[in-house]
């Protein structure tokens, strides 16, 4: 990291922990599912962006991941901090199984294979076998977590602190995992899989694990989301949310791990704008957005960002080149 | 510029000297509507309330206050609800939430609105659990809850045929759950012997064909119909074709003539016997309904073009009026506490468009506004109410 990065990250990093204690409580509680969003899109980047296999299920982890947290809260009476560790492990093996028959499927296929999970899902969750677990259609209302060790906080900031640390943790594994073996094994498929394989990738492995990680970043998101909800029923993970996490990445920025921040700020706060203009038609106001964003920066905001800075850097070295 | 400081200055001052009484120059509501999403046709119901209330305000208000009614999508999503009702409360800060749609999405705030103390009323659902003043004060349905319509076919029953061997169909939900438990709840003791058969079926089943043969090859002359529009309409014709014709008592959910009736066969829905509430604007016997004509006119005035569903526009009118009723019954008292007091307050009040004879009655040990209903049995045309008003 160049000097000027690490600026930036700390810059951003002290304005994100000031923000509680500027904003008003319901502000902060949509900042953390900003967070949650931006953990659950850095997963489905790392499949889609980086290693090219495009699924529309994601919001199935992210139910899994959500239940999950709920099912242990609930019937257990697990302490909210623990069940992310879990509904991570959970994902993590339900991604890496759904992702060895899809090896199978390319593209549009896989595509389709993942979005048959999506729309199946919120009909399982229903099913009167599991209802003894899941709440059926009535759902699960869980305990909203307090401050721990008295700090003078209240719940809401509390739980951004909370889903701020786990974002952290989150993208510090994530831009590990990236810059490695793994992450340019990744990237090699996507562009070359045969050149990948010629060059000793093990293609079937790094795409099975590639989707596990994956699914276990949005399972945690999952977890995060119910737990700030405090409230998980199958209506909340209809296939939209599958399809609106795949704007976020593409708005965001594809392959880029400050695309996953740009694309959460995006989901989170849009819909909200488009509901204001026009109680008539949301969708058709979030639509000209959605088409405003991808004409003007093809290649997402975390691209338009870049190409700023590079402008502005080259600006200021030909002024310093002057005579 | 001088002036333009000082002015601001006197209204600050003013602003800081009475809070309360510049708040309460307007009545704020909240209101959370499916806008967008799978349930957006009863996005109906949200436009209809908010031309409701510019009517009021058009009209001078509710005791001399305009009432500023904030409306947000939720997209039948319950985690956006949660965010729509905090920002509504701790944001906008409304007086009390409205009207909000449907029950995943309410079930997702009630523990929130009541641990806030915001009054959460009439509720747009049919479910039993909003009327539980002990343990959420807060939260107040409006239409006539399940349970108390599985009641009423159980009563019409023991009357007319105390010998009847009933087979019962239902969704294998809250809802279906809740219409079996106050169908059971009516017959009493007589329910286990009465009921022969009870099959149940998944919103997910492709049809309810097989649950049909097993009723029908139970033996029952009596069948409890509580489905959904698809499924009720596969059951009537099944009902009819296989040539078992029971008594046949079809939930209020699934009445609507157009998509249920319609495509089952009008003439196969001849005999059916189910519950009403509200007048049918598009009943012919009401064409000349003071009430009706009144409705009509806000349409005409307020929704002009809109061409939304009458049994949408209706429900709101008329459950708006009720709120109505119960600002003005608060007086200068705009407290949340008085409010909700005000709701469990209502004595033989009755909005217009309610069928005859029904009220709306409530008390602090009551939070289930609209207890009665009157059964309706379908002609091959339309719905034809008999006997008395049922209920409370």
């Amino acid at each position: 990291m160049s000097r000027r990065q690490i600026i930036v990250i700390a810059v951003v990093l002290l304005a994100a922990c000031a923000l509680p204690f500027v904003v008003s409580n319901y502000r902060t509680f949509q900042f953390t599912l900003a967070l949650v969003y931006a953990i659950a899109l850095l997963g489905l980047n790392m499949l889609t962006g980086y290693n090219g296999q495009i699924s529309l299920g994601h919001g199935a982890f992210y139910a899994i991941g959500a239940y999950t947290a709920a099912i242990l809260m609930d019937k257990y009476g697990v302490p909210y901090w623990a069940t992310i560790p879990v509904a991570a492990a959970v994902c993590l093996v339900a991604g890496f199984l759904f992702g060895l028959p899809a090896l199978r499927l390319e593209g549009l296929y896989l595509a389709l294979a993942t979005f048959a999970l999506a729309v199946s899902l919120p009909a399982l969750l229903k099913y009167h076998h599991l209802e003894h677990w899941t709440g059926g259609v009535q759902g699960i209302v869980i305990l909203k977590p307090d401050p721990p060790f008295d700090l003078p906080i209240n719940a809401d900031q509390w739980l951004y602190f909370f889903t701020l640390a786990v974002t952290l943790l989150m993208f510090v594994l994530a831009w590990n995992i990236l810059r490695g073996r793994m992450g340019r094994a990744m990237v090699a498929i996507r562009d070359q899989h045969v050149a990948a394989e010629a060059m000793g990738v093990h293609t079937a492995m790094v795409k099975s694990m590639t989707f596990g990680v994956s699914a276990m970043y949005t399972g945690v998101a999952g977890a995060l989301g119910a737990i700030a909800i405090q409230f998980v029923a199958p209506d909340s993970f209809n296939i939209f949310v599958s399809i609106v996490f795949l704007v976020g990445i593409v708005i965001g920025g594809i392959a880029s791990i400050s695309g996953a921040i740009y694309g959460a700020l995006f989901i989170q706060f849009v819909p909200n704008i488009a509901d204001a203009i026009s109680k008539a038609a949301p969708w058709a106001i979030f639509g000209i957005f959605l088409l405003g964003f991808v004409y003007l920066s093809p290649m997402g905001v975390a691209g338009a960002v870049r190409m700023a800075v590079a402008r502005l850097t080259r600006k200021a070295q030909n002024q310093a080149a002057k005579p | 510029m001088k002036l333009k400081y000082a002015s601001i200055a006197a209204l600050l001052a003013a602003a800081l000297a009475s809070p309360t009484a510049l708040a309460q120059k307007t009545i704020k509501i909240g209101n959370i509507n499916p806008y967008s999403g799978p349930a957006s046709a009863y996005g109906s119901i949200g436009k209809s309330i908010s031309a409701y209330w510019k009517m009021v305000n058009d009209q001078g208000g509710v005791n001399g206050r305009k009432v500023e009614l904030i409306s947000y999508d939720d997209g039948y999503s319950p985690p956006k609800t949660v965010e729509m009702a905090r920002r509504l409360v701790e944001q906008d800060q409304v007086l009390l939430v409205f009207q909000s749609l449907g029950t995943p999405p309410n079930s997702a705030i009630h523990k929130y609105m009541n641990a806030k103390k915001v009054p959460q009323l009439f509720v747009a659902t049919g479910a039993t659990k909003w009327n539980d003043p002990k343990h959420y004060p807060w939260t107040m349905g409006w239409q006539p809850n399940y349970q108390t319509e599985g009641r009423i076919y159980a009563e019409h029953i023991l009357k007319n045929n105390p010998k009847a061997k009933i087979g019962i169909l239902y969704q294998n939900d809250d809802y279906g759950k809740d219409y079996l438990k106050g169908f059971r709840d009516g017959l009493g003791a007589k329910a286990s012997s009465m009921i022969v058969k009870e099959v149940s079926y998944e919103v997910a089943d492709p049809t309810v064909d097989s649950q049909m043969v097993q009723l029908q090859a139970s033996g029952a002359d009596t069948f409890f119909n509580i489905t959904t529009p698809k499924f009720a309409a596969q059951a009537i014709r099944k009902a009819y074709d296989s040539g078992w014709k029971p008594t046949h008592y079809l939930n209020n959910v699934s009445v609507s003539i157009a998509s249920v009736l319609k495509p089952a066969g009008l003439e196969k829905s001849i005999g059916l016997i189910s519950t009403a509430y509200l007048k049918d604007p598009n009943d012919p016997q009401w064409k000349n309904d003071p009430a009706v004509k009144e409705w009509q006119a806000f349409v005409d005035k307020y929704l002009p073009g809109a061409n939304l569903p009458p049994a949408f526009t209706s429900y709101g009118y008329a459950v708006s009026q009720t709120l109505h009723q119960v600002l003005k019954q608060c007086g200068n008292d705009l407290s949340r506490a008085n409010i909700i007091k005000q709701a469990a307050n209502l004595k033989n009040f009755r909005p217009e468009l309610l069928l005859p004879g029904i009220r709306i009655n409530t008390s602090p040990t009551d939070f289930a506004p609209i207890e009665s209903e009157q059964l309706a049995r379908f002609d091959g045309e339309k719905w034809e109410r008999f006997g008395p008003i049922i209920g409370k």
